[in-house]
Parts: C-alpha cells; structure tokens; sequence
C-alpha cells in the first residue's frame, strides 16, 4: 500500500508537471518590453514553486513508502528538530518574500501612473475605454487633442452616443468613437478605464495586463506594443449573463496605417 | 439516566454535577442542546448541501462542454432557467454563484468547525457539553434557516442570484443589470442569518476552550485538533461581523435607497439609475476582509485533523508540536492583513499591493512549516494504512499543489495575468475545496467508531479515497492549464473568444467534466458507506479502536449524553506521546499517569 500511495503520488506530480515544461498549452506572446519582464517573474517562480512541489511531493510518497514497510523497529520518540525546523523556515521565507521584491519594479512602472491628467501628449496616444453591458466603446479626442465633456443625460446606444458625449461643447466635435481599438505600433499608449454599469474588466493577454472598470472611478494602464497584429480584448470581471461575449480587438498597426485609419474614422464625423 | 461504567485508563476524575438526560424525541434529537447531537446535525446538513452544491457543479460542467446540449428532466425543474431544457448563460451562472456559496458556507464552514468542532472539542478537552449549550441549540437552527432561506432562491420569480458568490456590486445591487426578482435579496438574507450564527457558534467555542478544559489539560497539552477549532473560532467571530455589515448594507442598496456601493451616475440600457456616491470597491474590502480569514476558517480544522491522523496512525508524535501551534495561530493571524490580494485589478490604490504581496507570501512560511512537520511526524514511524490516514495523505498532497499555485496569485505582476482566469479556480478548488474536504473525510472516517459505535467499511472507503484523490487532481490539474491560455472565469461558453477556440479550451473542458462526472459518481459510494454503516455497520464497542491518545478515546462508542458521566478526567501529558521509550505500550493516554505508562516502579533491592 505505502509503496502504490507513493507511486501514485509521483505520477500525479509527473503529469502535472510536464505541460509546464512541455508548454503545451501557453501563454500568447507578449508584445511589449513589461510583458517581457512579467513573463520573467512568472518563469523564476515556476522554477521556485516547481522545485518545491516536486520535492515536497516526492518526500511525501518516499515517507509514506518507507516508513510503512515492516521493521522490528520501534517507531522514532523525535519530537521534532529545531535546526531543520529554522533552515526549512528561512529558505522558504526567502524564496517566498524574495519573489515578491523580484517583481515590484514592473508593477510600479506598470501601474504607477499619476492619476491627475488624461492629456494627450506629442509621444503618448490616449484612448478612453467605456465598458457597458456587453460590449467596449473606444473614444479617441480627435484632431483637438482633447476628450469632449460627457453627460449621462445625453446617453443613447441607439444613436450611436453610448458615453454620452456632447458634440456641441469645446472639444467634443471631433471625438471619434470606435468599438475596437487602433494603436501605432511603438508608441506608448494610455488606456483610460471607466465603466457605465457594473464591473468589466479590460484584459489583453498578449499585454499581460488587466484592470477593472469600475463605475465612478478611473482607471489607467499604460503600455507600448512593439508587435504589430490583431489581439483580442476580453472581459475578465463578472458583468452579467453576456459576460462571456463581452470581448473587442487591439489593433497594433504601423504608424502610417495608423494615421490613414484615424484620418478616415475622421472623415465620418462632417 | 443509563448507568455509564467509566474508562479505567483514566487515572483520576474529578467529580462535578450530572445533566439530566432529555427524555422526549424533540428535545433529545431535535431541539437538543446536547453538543454531540447538534455536531451530528450540523454534519448532516452539510452532507446534504454538499451533494446539492455537486449537483450545481456538474450542471455548470454539463453546460461548459455543450451549451447547446438539452436535459428534459432540468427543463421540467427550471421552465424558465432552462428552456426545453437547454441551459440559458443567466442560469448557467445562476448555478454557478449557488455552487459557491452552498460549498463555502453551508459545506466547507459547517462540517469541520459546527459539525466535527462541536462533536470533539468539549470532549478532548474533557469536558460535558459546551460552555452554552442552549446558544449551540441556537447556532444551529439559526444556520438551518439560513439554508432554507438559500434554497428558497432556487424556487422565486427571476430564479437564484447570478452575480457569483463574491456578489459584487453594481451587479448584485442593481436589479436593472440583472434580472428582477428577490434571488439576490434571498441570498443576502441567508448570508447575513449565516453571519449571525456563525457569530455565536464562535463565541461559544472560544468559551469552551478557554474555561471548561481538563485538570492538567494546558494550552499547550490542547490536541491539535483542538488548537484548529479555537484559532477558527477566533477568525469567524473577527470576520463574520464585516460580512454582516455588508449584506445588511447591501441589502439596504437594493431594497431602500441607499447608496454604500453604488456610485452616481450609472447608466443600464440607457436608463440612468437613481443612486449616488457609493463605491463598488467598498464591497470588496469588507467582503475580503471577511473572505480572505473565510478560506481559513475552512482549512484550519483540516489541518488539525491531518496531524491528529498522522501522529496517530504513524504511531508517532507529532514533529515540532509547538511550532505547529505557532503556525496556527500564525496562518490565522495574517489571515487578517492580507485580503487586499483580492483586489490587485480592482482599482484599488496600486501602491498598497506591496503590502498585501509581501505579508501574502508571508504565509507561505508558516504553511511550509505545517507541510514539513507532517513529512516529519510521518518519518520514522510505523505507518498504519486505515482509511483515515489515506485521506490524510491525500491532503497534504493537496495542500502543497492548491497551496503553491497561491505564490503565482499572491505576487501582482503575474496576478495581472492570472487574475479571475481558471487558474485562480484550480488554485482555491485544491486548497479551501477539496484540500478541506480530505480533511472531512479523514475526520470522519477516524471519529465514526466513536460517533456511531460502529465502524464503516474500510475496503469501501479506500475505494473511495483512490478515486476521489485522482479524480480531483483530474479535475483541478487541468484548469492551471485552462488559465495559462488565459481562460476567463465564469464564462458560460467559449464561442465568442477566439482564441479559446483554437487553443484547445474545448479539449481540456471535456477531460475535465468526464472526470467530474466520475469522481461525483465515487461520492455516491461514500454515502451508500456512511449511511449503511450508520444502521447496519460492524459493531464496535471499544473505546479505542485505533489506539489513540486523547480524551474521546475513553469513554463509551457512542458517548453518553453527559461525556464523562458527571466527572472531569485529568490529563497528565501532552496529545501524542506515542513510541514512548520503557513505557508498557507503544502510546500512552493523555489521561494516563506515569504509573499507568510504565508500570510499577522497579521494585526496590531490599537488603533484608
């Protein structure tokens, strides 16, 4: 029985295991540099973690095996072992806390953005993205550089106005809104993320980043794509029955295709 | 009142006064006061809502591999929910949000604390019943409808709540987002009547561990088990009072205007929503402040039970008993100060995930020790294979795989990835699901001998335990690799995104459900075995089948009403002095004095 418990044991640990090494079922490519560096603290944690539960596992079917095998011995009176105890402790607490300071850079540059402004600058797009039931609404500021006031009084899906833009205030006229995403490749974007019901979440894998929408508050990510292609944009916070449907696309495209797009998103407005 | 014949492996009683014993059914089993009999129905309730909760599970399974699939007989049950029977994607979540909360609440907090917490403590610390008897009578009942009040969503117009069992608002608040009807209302109704209960099933475990232990019994004499069941007690009377709060306060947002979780300005469907100034992430601290200990309260009494198995079935005591009640006491404690590892992506101030990472990983530490103490307790010793000791096998095993994934979620920048996709389910499911649910099974197939005075079919368990412990790895394993695609949460189907269409989600669900299927199957042999042993198991008479140390271990299977007869036993040693060396026998009692372990004193050389 000890020997069968162990094997099985091992097994599972084995077949839980060689997906991880083989990739068999994986993570898209990530396409920006902070990606890149996510992915770097994922791997040195699979490998902490991935040594861990192979040992650990691997001790628990060797104890299990071994020490049920018949013996003339008495069992062991060791109530315990304070220096293995100490030296278990402190490696684990290492490798746990260590991880985490191993990562904190990334989220810092990742999320520490100053929640202040949303202009536009020359070297940075800014998108606003609306989450509603059950779909994303992109708003660009336009020719203007600026994002018109919005009211909720305004609000009208069918109309084609679902943030309720005044197209009549300054800056609002030439707002284009879209509902999938166009951004020049190797430029660095902003995302500005509200919501106009319940909680969505903006999530693109390929980003390795995602943020609520939370109605009432703002929320902002920030990220330079550096790999032209079509990405997916899914909804990664419970939002109601058409959750599962509630998803966009990012469009990363060349600075030149970029501009014609916008020019003729343009060109609909007069 | 039945004559009781008291152990002789206790040394010495002090003697205290007798309760009379009820004589009428309804005060002897329904309305009792008696802690075993409320243990025992506490149980009972969980065995019932954990086969409900299962069957939730394998509808949210049956829809996720063929949402376009028909069952007549759910169509007969749900005309609404499941039109000719075809699952709807709100009913799907429906199912989903009442799996969850049937599973934390009714199954995974009622069973190893209310149920087997109530059943064992007074008796391993030797005492006759709780310290208030007629405010367990109340806990449970007060439990009872909260279940019955969770139940009764499943029957209302517009059906059971689908707003997941962590009920975040808007969604949960705003019957507009939703559909209409009082589900969600039902549902915070039966949490917050659960809160309540569980507030004063708390009170009375701290009071009992407190006053009413054993002459000798010390703290740090306590079973471990025990050690389990007051450090939980702890957690919930900290916890359940904020989740109170909240479903009060929620309840209120839906039903009489105000606005704790519900900002200014929301917009359904083109209609504005006549609220103001609240905040959605409010909910999510108070409920993570509850939720976060929650997990705990859960696992802890598992773990108890897990070494209390292991000490005794490796006819070994435990490794660094101290250290483990440090690691208690630890795990519970930063329990506390690490919900905020929840709400990474929530909007929450991104310069406070620091802090809730580092103390996150912080547990790691003391959950190291436990895994390592329980190789340790195993190493060396004289392992005997009993159905108990399996489960406990299987739940360290469990508990390092559902515990490691938790270092990948307690860092911020891989939860960005990882964060409400099915490897955050893989995770929770491990550890605060199944992980505690080996713990049950251990806990029960070690005590039933004493509950029941019978004992169940051994071979019959172990069938269980082979394919319950491979099917929930068949299960669980697979859904880390659902969430490296990332495979979203809570999706009701995989059509509308793309690359889970591709990336072999379909293959991996189906894998997963076949294996659900089965291991629900399984579960079926444990209940044929528990209720069949119950009426028609071996008799088993002795008081210490497995030859254990503590107090339950010396009086009558079943115990009588008042434990130990009107007297106190006293303890003369810690819970697992097994392997003493020069002692009769290969464990000694806690109740047991030096005399009784090793015998007469070597009589003295007498010159004359």
């Amino acid at each position: 029985m000890g020997l069968l418990i162990a094997i099985v044991v091992w097994a599972i640990t084995l077949a839980m295991s060689i997906p991880f090494v083989t990739q068999t079922w994986w993570m898209p490519e990530s396409i920006t540099a902070l990606g890149d560096e996510i992915d770097q603290a994922f791997n040195w944690t699979l490998i902490g973690t991935g040594v861990i539960f192979v040992l650990a596992q691997a001790a628990l079917g060797y104890a299990v095996w071994q020490f049920s095998r018949p013996t003339d011995k008495p069992a062991s009176d060791s109530h315990g072992n304070n220096k293995l105890e100490i030296l278990w402790t402190t490696a684990a607490a290492v490798i746990f806390v260590g991880l985490t300071f191993f990562s904190y850079s990334v989220w810092a540059e990742t999320r520490f953005i100053e929640q202040k402004s949303m202009e536009p600058s020359a070297d940075r797009l800014v998108v606003e993205v609306t989450g509603q039931q059950f779909v994303w609404n992109m708003r660009y500021a336009g020719e203007d550089n600026q994002f018109g006031p919005t009211d909720i009084a305004l609000i009208d899906d069918a109309a084609g106005n679902p943030v309720g833009l005044d197209r009549s205030a300054p800056g609002g006229a030439d707002d284009i809104m879209v509902p999938e995403m166009q951004v020049p490749v190797n430029k660095e974007i902003e995302v500005v993320l509200k919501s106009k019901d319940v909680l969505h979440n903006f999530f693109v894998p390929e980003l390795r980043i995602k943020l609520d929408t939370v109605p009432g508050l703002v929320g902002k990510l920030r990220f330079t794509a550096t790999k032209e292609g079509k990405y997916e944009i899914v909804c990664s916070e419970l939002c109601g029955l058409g959750h599962y449907k509630m998803r966009s696309f990012l469009h990363v495209v060349s600075e030149e295709e970029y501009d014609a797009w916008i020019a003729e998103q343009a060109s609909y407005l007069f | 009142m039945t004559e009781v014949q008291l152990s002789k492996e206790v040394a010495e009683y002090t003697e205290v006064h007798r309760h009379p014993e009820p004589k009428s059914f309804i005060w002897k089993y329904i309305f009792s006061v008696d802690h075993k009999v409320i243990g025992i129905q506490y149980l009972l309730l969980a065995v019932v809502a954990v086969f409900v909760g299962m069957a939730l599970s394998l509808l949210v399974r049956l829809r996720l591999v063929c949402p376009e699939c028909s069952y007549p007989l759910l169509g007969q049950f749900f005309p609404v929910g499941a039109p000719e029977g075809v699952m709807t994607p709100e009913f799907y979540l429906a199912m989903l949000t009442m799996h969850g909360t049937v599973m934390v609440f009714m199954v995974l907090t009622t069973a190893p604390q209310g149920g087997f917490g109530n059943y064992f403590l007074p008796i391993q610390i030797g005492a006759a019943d709780m310290a208030f008897p007629r405010l367990n009578m109340l806990s449970f009942w007060t439990t009872f409808v909260s279940f019955l009040l969770l139940m009764a969503a499943f029957v209302v117009e517009g059906g059971a709540p689908m707003s997941g069992w962590t009920g975040y608002p808007p969604l949960s608040a705003v019957p507009e987002a939703t559909l209409p009807g009082i589900g969600q209302d039902l549902w915070l109704a039966s949490i917050a009547v659960f809160c309540i209960a569980s507030l004063l099933g708390a009170l009375n475990f701290i009071v009992t561990t407190l006053d009413l232990r054993a002459k000798g019994l010390t703290m740090m004499r306590m079973p471990l088990t025990c050690w389990t069941w007051f450090v939980t007690a702890i957690l919930g009377l900290l916890a359940f009072g904020v989740l109170l709060a909240a479903g009060v306060l929620l309840l209120m947002d839906r039903n009489v205007g105000t606005s704790f979780f519900v900002p200014a300005g929301l917009v359904v469907s083109d209609k504005v929503i006549d609220h103001s100034g609240g905040s959605p992430i409010l909910w999510q601290h108070l409920f993570w402040f509850f939720g976060h200990p929650e997990v705990y309260i859960a696992i802890l009494p598992g773990m108890g039970v897990t070494s209390h198995v292991l000490s005794t079935f490796a006819r070994k005591t435990v490794f660094g008993y101290r250290a483990m009640v440090y690691a208690i006491a630890a795990i519970g404690g930063l329990g506390f100060v690490v919900w905020g590892h929840h709400m990474f992506v929530s909007g929450m101030s991104p310069y406070s995930a620091f802090v809730f990472s580092v103390l996150t990983m912080c547990i790691g530490v003391p959950s190291a020790i436990k895994t390592f103490n329980w190789i340790g307790t195993m190493w060396g010793g004289k392992i005997r294979f009993t159905s108990p000791m399996l489960y406990s096998i299987g739940f360290v095993s469990l508990f390092v795989s559902g515990g490691l994934s938790g270092i990948f979620l307690g860092q911020p920048t891989v939860d960005l990835y990882f964060h409400d996709t099915y490897f955050v389910v893989a995770h929770f499911h491990l550890i605060m699901g199944v992980a505690a649910i080996f713990g049950m099974f251990a806990g029960l197939t070690f005590w039933f001998p004493k509950m029941f005075g019978k004992m169940m079919n051994e071979p019959l368990s172990k069938i269980h335990f082979w394919i319950t412990f491979v099917g929930v790895y068949a299960i669980f394993g697979p859904m880390h690799y659902l969430g490296m695609l990332p495979h979203p949460r809570r999706y009701a189907e995989i059509t509308s995104v793309d690359y889970l269409g591709t990336g072999g989600a379909a293959e991996l669900h189906m894998f997963i459900t076949v294996a659900a299927v089965l291991t629900v199957l399984a579960q079926f042999i444990f209940l044929y075995n528990f209720v069949k042993s119950i009426f028609s198991g071996k008799e088993c008479r002795e008081e210490n089948p497995w030859e254990a140390t503590t107090l339950e271990w010396t009086i009558p299977s079943p115990p009588p009403h008042d434990n130990f007869a009107g007297k106190v036993p006293h303890v003369y040693r810690g819970a697992y002095d097994f392997a003493l060396k020069g002692a009769k026998r290969d464990f000694a009692m806690q109740c047991n004095d030096d005399k009784a372990v090793y015998g007469e004193p070597a009589p003295q050389a007498s010159g004359d």
